[in-house]
């Protein structure tokens, strides 16, 4: 499946039907960090993604104050 | 897995209330969520004038969309900061917004303004951390805005994430005026100040970027260019990772700090507010902080010509 990583903008792949959890585990990403999105709709942690689908990962993050 | 309140095919999952949603129930329930925050913390009624510090984001959006949904009068309030092509976007973002909707929105260019000064500018003169110098400068031009707009209130899209992040940046460094200061409502201290909320302080950014997404709102996904490697989103990254192994951890540092420790801390007050000599609002000394800052940056800016 191709992944696309926003704000970033960062192309990835991995390869596989996997669930959206295991998609995030795989790449490192904190559980409630980011949206994950198909076809302009949000998943839930237990969705099945195909390995010909694309994913956008949204990173929820915002702020900078000190 | 199946939402919560209707049991149909849920599309957001919540870990925090254990909880998942479908995409009505969920626009629904953080507008109910919204709404009893404003009502809890008595932040306003329907009857006052509300004005929103929108900056493009998912979290000023999110909280205009609900207010302007929830039957509040509100108007939006976007300042801009002068920060490049991430200023643009967002002005462009908000414009699009508040001209969907119907809705007022004030704007306020930092660099059209008497000081003539943008974020990157000050911050580059006075070698402050460009998040530093971008608070002061918000708030002045936030509370001048309000006061002088006759507005009763001022909100802005502080989350959850914020809050805690803000709440153990204050509880590392024991900060007692700041920890004394920070309440989802804040009551003006002087007649030239209005009340100030925060009434997403209850929800998480993420589901505030879930509600904007569902709703439909195109907000600003970019990280403001400044804010790489600032110290809160230090803080909030370590209480990401204490949230995914014990859900519901920021909401009960936060909530559990306002009710049992924060009025402990709150007798710790600046005390009376004189006004700034220069601009004429609030000021613990002769000069407001922002007042300062622009001193500095004038001061600088000559020594350089100076040296050129």
């Amino acid at each position: 499946m191709q992944i696309r990583l926003e704000p970033q903008g960062k192309q990835l792949a991995l390869s596989g039907r996997r669930r959206v959890g295991d998609v995030l585990t795989a790449l490192g990403i904190v559980a409630g960090t980011v949206l994950v999105i198909r076809d302009d709709e949000l998943l839930t942690d237990d969705e099945l993604v195909e390995d010909h689908e694309t994913l956008e990962v949204r990173a929820v993050v915002s702020g900078g104050s000190r | 897995m199946k939402c919560r309140r209707c049991t149909s095919k849920a599309t957001v999952q919540v870990r925090s209330h254990n909880a998942a949603y479908c995409k009505p129930c969920f626009v629904f329930v953080f507008q109910r969520g919204v709404e009893r925050s404003i009502e809890r913390e008595r932040m306003f009624t329907r009857d006052e004038r509300v004005l929103v510090a929108v900056s493009g984001g998912k979290d000023s959006l999110a909280l205009w969309d609900v207010l302007a949904e929830l039957g509040y009068a509100t108007e939006g309030l976007y300042l801009g900061l002068g920060i490049g092509d991430y200023s643009g976007a967002s002005h462009e973002k908000t414009e699009a917004f508040a001209r969907a909707r119907g809705l007022p929105l004030r704007v306020v260019r930092l660099e059209e303004e008497d000081a003539g000064l943008g974020v990157p500018e000050v911050a580059s003169f006075t070698r402050r951390q460009p998040c530093a110098a971008c608070g002061t400068m918000k708030r002045h031009y936030f509370d001048r805005a309000a006061s002088d707009g006759g507005f009763a209130v001022l909100a802005t899209g502080h989350n959850l994430d914020d809050e805690a992040a803000r709440l153990l940046g204050n509880v590392l460094h024991w900060q007692l005026p700041y920890l004394a200061k920070q309440q989802p409502v804040l009551t003006p201290t002087h007649a030239r100040f209005v009340r100030k909320v925060r009434p997403l302080y209850r929800t998480s950014e993420f589901e505030s970027a879930t509600y904007a997404f569902l709703r439909g709102i195109d907000y600003v996904v970019a990280e403001c260019p400044n804010a790489h490697g600032a110290t809160q989103l230090v803080y909030k990254s370590m209480l990401d990772r204490l949230e995914a192994v014990m859900p519901g951890t920021k909401l009960t540092f936060v909530t559990e700090f306002l009710k049992r420790a924060q009025p402990l801390f709150a007798t710790q007050s600046d005390g009376a507010l004189g006004e700034c000599a220069r601009c004429g609002m609030p000021a613990a000394g002769e000069i407001c902080g922002f007042c300062r800052l622009v001193s500095e940056v004038d001061r600088r800016r000559a020594q350089a010509v100076a040296h050129s």
